[in-house]
């Protein structure tokens, strides 16, 4: 199997993200909340991006920072996937009512932008990483149900799905032995995408002050803490947007490459 | 009845259903969640005497349900409470907010949506080639960025760095038409930058569907030049899809507009609704979440109603 030339660096510089996250400490070359110099000095060998608005290593908190933006992107989406496809088949496979009942409750959630509802929730929660997680898992679920659903009702009128219908199989067997197996290629075509969502949403909150709390950084923390400089010509607030926007770029070239290749398997059918 | 008008309003019946459903639900979100709303407000060192005070200044001793309908009667009249934080009227406040917000937004559109159509437009025309690779290169980035960074980077570089306009957008009612726009300029090319790019991909997929269709080939095939295919035959056909799509992304555009107005400090609702939201002023953010949702739909609705207009197959029963 060849991979092209696009997938290839979109592979490399996700796997290059995900390692510095994972191995945060032992890559960072200061402390995340140690204050080491000046305020805002620029970039020298000792601090390779300089150092930020109250002193603190740039390049370690961004380290440090794209892991809790990456860890909690990651929590999100795997919530909303496993909420949003295990809902999607339970309503493709019941049908009638049921079906009924989640799409329209999925509809009425999905008519309020997330973001507005996000800060309705927001205001009456405190903002922990886990009311984080589980407000946008939840909140971005509602789109995973859509295509999971989408997808599953094209294959509950397989012969194969009917075949184990009528043998008694129970619905869990029906969702997670028939449907999932042959529902899963556009799924993870649709979780890379989900995940880009996730990263520009926390980033987002907490830029707006109402995502991760400092002393804690992610990368739209460290926008916010910065954003003064940008007046003095100092470009510290712009590293995490390079980040956020080499991340996402590389994601979707993956997510692309992962469509194509399972479009084509099925004849070129979209 | 003709059908037409029957599915036209079918649509809108079901969109005020719609509105009445999410203020259930945004009234909901804020009240009954886990948790003393009155001590998430004030914090763990409250008194009891202030919680008593809080509680039954926003009515929380009430069942949840007459608490709702007393809102939403409140709300039918125009009345949106009272701010907790300063004691002011909130529908006041808004009024001028909500104006400045449509106007920057209106600008956005303005500029953004025949931009849009002419881009997607000139990528389907050298579908493959380097203009259509360069414009999805470039939408893919702007994408990829979050609307807060795309700001910052505009700051850095436009204002900053060149000193073309101003970086903070400050209006205020002396200002004459022009020095508003001049102080708008940054804000708006940001949002620009962010729907032209769903928009633009949207509308290629749009044209390039219409595009595959049988009498798009024949055209081809009696010689009639690309520009001229596009101009007589794809577009009457792909208006419809272009028009919900313009009308999705103007619904995007107004959330979108909540974020860049907090980067430049705009006095608009996106602001007043943040702000709102860290002081825990619940009436307040119920009062714009609903706004919100109401634009959303409403701009939504339209989508629906243009296409349903726009359908030959519709309007011409047999």
């Amino acid at each position: 199997m060849r991979i092209p030339v696009a997938a290839l660096i979109g592979l490399f510089f996700t796997s290059l993200f995900f390692l510095m996250a994972i191995f945060a400490p032992l890559i960072a070359p200061y402390g995340m909340a140690e204050v080491v110099g000046d305020v805002w000095e620029p970039p020298s060998d000792q601090f390779m991006l300089g150092t930020d608005n109250i002193g603190r290593d740039l390049l370690s908190r961004m380290i440090y920072g794209g892991q809790t933006t990456i860890f909690i992107a990651t929590a999100a989406t795997a919530l909303s996937f496993i909420t949003g496809s295990v809902l999607g088949f339970f309503a493709a496979v019941s049908g009638g009512w049921i079906d009924q009942a989640i799409s329209r409750f999925v509809d009425l959630i999905m008519s309020i932008p997330s973001l507005i509802f996000a800060l309705v929730v927001l205001s009456v929660m405190p903002t922990t990483v886990t009311i984080l997680v589980v407000l946008m898992g939840l909140l971005d679920s509602t789109r995973v149900f859509r295509l999971a659903r989408a997808v599953a009702v094209d294959i509950t009128v397989m012969d194969y799905v009917e075949a184990a219908r009528l043998r008694g199989e129970k619905t869990a067997w029906i969702i997670f032995r028939e449907i999932l197996p042959n529902a899963l290629s556009p799924l993870v075509a649709e979780m890379g995408l989900r995940f880009i969502f996730a990263v520009l949403f926390v980033s987002t909150l907490s830029f707006l002050g109402l995502g991760v709390q400092p002393p804690q950084a992610d990368w739209g923390g460290i926008v916010k803490e910065n954003k003064e400089g940008i007046n003095y010509g100092i470009a510290a607030a712009l590293y995490p947007a390079y980040a956020i926007a080499v991340l996402c770029i590389s994601i979707n070239l993956v997510a692309d490459w992962v469509l194509n290749r399972t479009t084509s398997l099925k004849g070129g059918r979209g | 009845m003709h059908p037409i008008l029957k599915l036209v309003a079918q649509r809108v019946a079901l969109g005020i259903l719609l509105l009445f459903a999410a203020s259930i639900l945004i009234f909901a979100g804020t009240s009954i969640l886990p948790g003393d709303v009155a001590q998430q407000i004030l914090g763990q060192s409250a008194t009891p005497e202030a919680l008593e005070n809080l509680r039954r200044e926003l009515g929380l001793n009430e069942p949840p349900v007459s608490r709702y309908f007393s809102w939403l009667g409140g709300v039918l009249q125009g009345d949106l409470g009272t701010a907790l934080t300063n004691g002011r009227d909130i529908a006041e406040s808004l009024g001028s907010r909500l104006s400045n917000t449509l106007f920057l937004a209106f600008w956005a559109a303005v500029i953004s949506v025949p931009l849009a159509i002419f881009l997607g437009l000139l990528a389907v025309r050298y579908k493959d080639r380097w203009p259509d690779k360069l414009i999805s290169a470039v939408t893919l980035t702007t994408i990829s960025i979050p609307e807060f960074m795309i700001g910052y980077i505009l700051v850095y570089w436009v204002s900053i760095q060149l000193g073309w306009f101003p970086s903070v957008a400050i209006l205020n009612d002396s200002m004459s038409l022009g020095q508003k726009l001049n102080a708008i300029a940054i804000p708006v090319m940001v949002l620009t930058l962010v729907v032209l790019a769903h928009m633009m991909r949207m509308t290629r997929a749009a044209i390039l569907n219409v595009m595959q269709s049988a009498y798009i080939e024949t055209a081809e095939l009696k010689g009639m030049p690309m520009l001229k295919i596009i101009r007589k035959h794809a577009f009457p056909n792909a208006i419809a899809p272009i028009v919900n799509v313009v009308m999705i992304n103007l619904a995007y555009l107004v959330v979108g507009v909540v974020v860049v107005e907090v980067v430049f400090a705009y006095p608009g609702m996106g602001q007043y609704l943040v702000d709102h939201v860290a002081k825990r002023d619940i009436p307040v953010v119920q009062a714009c979440g609903l706004i919100f949702a109401a634009v959303y739909i409403g701009l939504n609705l339209v989508a629906d109603i243009v296409s349903i207009l726009a359908n030959p197959r519709l309007r011409h029963p047999k």
